[in-house]
């Protein structure tokens, strides 16, 4: 795993992803440096999930350039895929395994070696206080251990960026707020998260925020320049303002 | 009279093994603009099935339109419109056979009750002829919204209809709402966004299968029992940490671009506030501000519910 030299955890250089004659994700051009929190927002259709699944290294790119973790978008995919993690809302644990069983299989398909999955899994339990739920199925366990769970086995093998693609959906605020605190911990750690959302109180918790419509990369900075920028109060009315200007719905 | 009331209903799955509704009792009244808020699993659900007749409570009764929905189910479900919060329709009927299916289910035409669904109809009909299935996210919901007023019902229940849809088809939809309840229509909506609640009449907060406070969205932010103020600092990791590390502050967490902080002693805010920034934030930026519903709605969480059973045992704070 021969890890990036550069600062940057990611680049994007006129990214464009079309089919047929459309045009999903239309001259990405961005930076994201490492340890940053980099909020990626867009209403629906916009093109987020289709520039995702390419930085993810599931879907080549039509034009353009791209690194991951320094991995070429074209070329090196698996790499890609062995240096980030990825969660989402709506598929990231077995509910049916256990917790350890769970921790166990995605350290293997990460490659981890079975010695190295049972000390990183003790140390991970005992971190996350779950010693008493280890042999617990995901499935019984409340929401907030779910999420925290997941989102744990998600950078178990350490990665240098996690995906996280709405991670927060119909989450109480309690539980919403421990969440991104995990967030926090793991940016200072130098784990870079590049994170999707419809709560636009959390676009503001990101260092660096980037707007897609139609396509394009219409706004990318912080969310105090932006609500500047954009004369508004709230990411809310920035977010509005900007997805206002699509013209494909 | 309300036009929906429950009182003591409970509701549990699994042989009484999932508690999903416990003892909870509101009531709507017409015209109003209803909101049940909270967060997946809460049991805002199941009380919509209840109302809408698909479920039978435990316990407890529950009335709609004055009519029982243990006794008289058939007489609600002429009377009420129902949006289920996953998208119900048929994907392979287009968006007019849709609509023409929910209008002769409930013995009526589209022309007959066009002036009803024509503001939201308009929006979609150059797609008429698609496939439901292959509308946007936003124009399902349109649709969906049309098939549920089709027959002129005289309470809509709408089960989390902005979940998952972005921010701008947020907006519309609520604007939608405001004109239903400008022509006298009766609603109660569900959403697991706590800044949605502004927009209703009144709310009810659900947590766990119960209700937590039923009033206007102002009154419940108002009964917030402490003076709330909103920091922010250069470096807002290490400003969370360094107040939730003091022992003069009572709670901490983020909130938008600012944390919420509460005080042990709302008297000593200033000198409190001065010591922390002198100590080690000489950057820390510090305002009171009104608390909002979501405030609320976590200390209420917090104060009805073993938090380290949800939230796990590191988590006590």
């Amino acid at each position: 795993m021969a890890p990036a030299t550069s600062d940057k955890a990611m680049t994007c250089r006129k990214l464009t992803k079309r089919f047929g004659g459309f045009t999903a994700v239309d001259g990405l051009t961005f930076d994201v440096d490492r340890g940053e929190i980099f909020g990626f927002l867009g209403a629906n259709g916009a093109g987020k999930t289709t520039a995702m699944r390419i930085l993810c290294g599931l879907s080549h790119p039509t034009s353009g350039e791209a690194t991951v973790a320094g991995f070429d978008v074209y070329r090196e995919t698996e790499q890609i895929k062995a240096n980030i993690g990825y969660m989402s809302q709506r598929f990231s644990l077995y509910e049916n395994l256990t917790v350890v069983e769970n921790i166990t299989f995605f350290g293997g398909v990460y490659g981890l070696s079975r010695p190295e999955i049972r000390r990183r899994s003790e140390a991970l339990i005992s971190t996350l206080g779950l010693d008493n739920e280890a042999a617990t199925l995901v499935g019984a366990l409340p929401v907030g251990w779910k999420q925290k769970l997941a989102f744990s086995v998600a950078v178990f093998h350490r990665p240098q960026i996690v995906f996280l693609d709405e991670p927060t959906g119909g989450v109480d605020p309690v539980t919403r707020r421990q969440f991104w605190d995990l967030l926090y911990e793991a940016a200072a750690s130098g784990i870079t998260v590049f994170v999707t959302t419809h709560y636009m109180d959390e676009a503001e918790y990101c260092n660096r925020i980037s707007v897609m419509v139609d396509g394009r990369l219409e706004a990318l900075d912080s969310p105090a320049n932006l609500k500047r920028q954009f004369n508004a109060q709230s990411m809310n009315e920035v977010f509005l303002q900007l997805a206002r200007r699509a013209e494909r719905s | 009279m309300p036009v929906v009331e429950l009182s003591g209903v409970s509701k549990t799955y699994d042989h009484g093994r999932v508690e999903a509704v416990h003892d909870a009792s509101f009531a709507v009244e017409p015209g109003e603009l209803f909101g049940l808020i909270g967060p997946d699993g809460a049991g805002k659900t199941t009380i919509f099935r209840i109302l809408t007749t698909l479920l039978l409570a435990d316990s407890g009764v529950a009335t709609v339109a004055g009519f029982d929905t243990r006794r008289d189910p058939h007489e609600i479900r002429r009377r009420v419109g129902y949006m289920p919060g996953k998208f119900s329709l048929y994907q392979d009927l287009t968006v007019e056979e849709n609509l023409t299916f929910f209008a002769t289910v409930f013995n009526t035409t589209l022309q007959a009750n066009y002036e009803q669904i024509k503001d939201i109809y308009e929006q979609i009909k150059p797609f008429s002829n698609r496939p439901a299935g292959k509308l946007s996210g936003g124009m399902k919901q349109k649709l969906a919204l049309c098939c549920a007023l089709i027959h002129r019902p005289e309470i809509l229940f709408l089960d989390e209809p902005t979940t998952g849809v972005d921010v701008v088809s947020r907006k519309e939809f609520w604007d939608m709402l405001g004109r239903l309840k400008l022509q006298g229509m009766s609603i109660l909506v569900s959403t697991p966004y706590m800044d949605e609640a502004s927009l209703c009449d009144r709310v009810s907060l659900i947590q766990r299968g119960r209700i937590m406070a039923v009033d206007a969205p102002a009154a419940i932010a108002e009964a917030f029992p402490h003076v709330m103020f909103a920091a922010k600092a250069g470096n807002m990791y290490q400003l969370l940490t360094a107040l939730r590390a003091d022992p003069a502050i009572e709670s901490c967490y983020a909130f938008g671009e600012f944390l919420h902080v509460t005080l042990k002693d709302d008297h000593d805010s200033d000198r409190t506030f001065s010591r922390i920034a002198a100590d080690k934030l000489p950057d820390l930026d510090v305002r009171r501000i009104a608390p909002g519903i979501e405030d609320r709605f976590i200390r209420l969480m917090l104060a009805t519910e073993d938090v380290s059973e949800t939230h796990g045992p590191r988590d006590q704070r």
